[in-house]
């Protein structure tokens, strides 16, 4: 009987079956006057760095619509097996397919040979992906996790390439970010220390970029287990309104009515008390 | 490491460079640096506010760079677009007030220096000046007078008119609180300057919230008959 496979085995050459269709719906939306949605960015801070007893994740949670904050609390940080986490910026739905899929094969690996993956082996296999769609895939990911072989933390580019360093930031508030870490960075910190520097390294991308924002979320992933703090400190800027605007009932207009009765037949009858005391 | 080349669009927003072919590179003669300007006209008064964000692309280039300038003792003007175009253009108009006031030894209207904008920006008509305008002031009666610009010139007078990057955000908001329109059965009280001030704070609370080029602090110029009266309200800076 033949095992089953981890991962199906891709096809040769670059898989780009969606092109022509995508093509070909471009000419009949734009005929049709109607404009092709575009993708939810990220726009994003991400950190990552490893300390001594593990490493640490860090990211903001807005997401952008072009100009507009499409969400407020989004979660950036993903989970991929009980040791890894991946923090990613860029298409919003990119990198949240590529995660769920990542995590998926990873946890039937780990039925199958009965461990926890390992950071390299995650990273191959998005490695391997994302080199093949060709940049198309617009996912910037932060991997990071502790295995058998120490604590990891590993980049991957849209475009397939990848980087083993010990801190590290992506997104559009990368360089602010950077600014923190390569100024504070030292090998072996201890783990409150490094928290606080993931954290700074994170402020510093929310307040300088505009496409990062509000809370932030922080990922501690050591030999002994996760914690997952979300968020690890709320925005400051709560919005304090002065004013409450409210609508009574009778508020909006109605135009028409139409009262369309539903026929019913009683077939059990159940009575429950409710305490009104 | 990899690091995707970042092209500027030609409204300063960034764009991901990937690499299909020989690529013409255009010089644009625009960039747009943000912000929302906001104006109220009351019965006896008339209200300015503008975010003090200047940015361009994803960057902060300024967090106290206000977008209401002041003309004349009666006329605040709001500018908001590209941040070159508006320095000149208030600078034109500044000019234009010390002539009209040189040669016929009175100060210019809010109405007339509206009417004046018009043709200045006009004559741009096939270079436009990238810049939102909104005048807000107290006509001759006294009463409070909005007069909303687009780039090239054209113009009307409003009650209540949202200009800048989170316009499509703040318009509805007042049509709805100060228009009272879509809504049935509510007594239509005329808006006294408080609850007004109360109002622009809360619309640019809401339009920092969601609009990225929104933030900072918020500049809120008050005209009276007395005067005109600054306050500044800070905003989400993130």
């Amino acid at each position: 009987m033949a095992l089953s496979n981890v991962l199906e085995i891709p096809t040769s050459g670059f898989n780009f079956e969606n092109v022509a269709r995508n093509v070909a719906l471009e000419g009949l939306l734009e005929g049709g006057q109607t404009k092709t949605p575009k993708p939810m960015k990220t726009g994003t801070t991400i950190a990552g760095l490893v300390c001594k007893e593990g490493v640490v994740l860090g990211a903001d949670t807005r997401a952008t619509s072009g100009e507009v904050v499409a969400d407020k609390m989004c979660a950036k940080i993903h989970y991929i097996s009980p040791n890894i986490y991946c923090c990613g910026a860029g298409t919003a739905a990119d990198t949240e397919k590529t995660t769920d899929l990542l995590s998926s094969n990873l946890t039937i690996f780990s039925m199958n040979s009965g461990r926890n993956p390992r950071v390299v082996m995650a990273v191959n296999i998005l490695q391997d992906m994302l080199f093949r769609y060709r940049g198309q895939i617009g996912a910037s990911l932060i991997l990071g996790g502790v295995d058998c072989n120490g604590n990891h933390l590993y980049t991957v580019g849209p475009y397939g390439s990848i980087d083993n360093v010990p801190y590290l930031a992506m997104g559009s508030g990368d360089l602010a970010a950077l600014g923190i870490l390569e100024d504070r960075f030292k090998p072996n910190m201890e783990m409150e220390e490094a928290k606080e520097l993931v954290r700074d390294a994170i402020h510093s991308g929310i307040m300088s970029d505009l496409g990062s924002g509000n809370n932030i979320d922080i990922c501690v992933i050591t030999k002994q287990g996760v914690d997952y703090i979300r968020p690890y400190q709320e925005s400051e800027y709560k919005d304090k309104r002065q004013k409450r605007y409210k609508y009574g009932p009778g508020t909006t207009s109605i135009l028409t009515e139409k009262i369309v009765p539903l026929e019913l037949e009683v077939v059990q009858e159940t009575v429950q008390r409710m305490d009104t005391a | 490491t990899m690091f995707a080349t970042q092209v500027y669009g030609d409204n300063g927003k960034m764009k991901e460079y990937h690499y299909t072919g020989p690529v013409e590179h255009r010089f644009s003669p625009y960039s747009f640096n943000g912000g929302t300007v906001l104006a109220v006209a009351g019965e006896d008064f008339a209200i300015v506010a503008s975010d003090t964000r200047l940015s361009e692309g994803y960057s902060i280039h300024s967090r106290d760079s206000p977008k209401c300038y002041k003309l004349t003792d009666t006329t605040v003007i709001g500018c908001s677009g590209f941040h070159g175009d508006c320095l000149t253009l208030t600078k034109i108009i500044d000019a234009r007030l010390k002539m009209y006031k040189h040669s016929n030894n009175k100060c210019m209207t809010s109405g007339a220096i509206a009417a004046m904008l018009s043709t200045i920006l006009y004559g741009r008509r096939f270079f436009p000046y990238y810049v939102y305008n909104i005048i807000g002031g107290l006509d001759e009666e006294g009463k409070g007078a909005v007069y909303s610009f687009d780039p090239v010139g054209s113009y009307q007078r409003d009650t209540y008119k949202a200009g800048g990057s989170a316009s499509a955000m703040l318009q509805p908001l007042l049509d709805n609180q100060i228009g009272f329109k879509n809504m049935e059965g509510v007594q239509h009280l005329p808006l006294n300057q408080e609850k007004a001030v109360q109002l622009v704070k809360d619309v640019f609370i809401s339009a920092a919230e969601r609009d990225v080029y929104t933030g900072d602090a918020l500049r809120i110029c008050i005209v009276t008959k007395d005067g005109i009266k600054e306050e500044t309200v800070p905003l989400r800076k993130d």
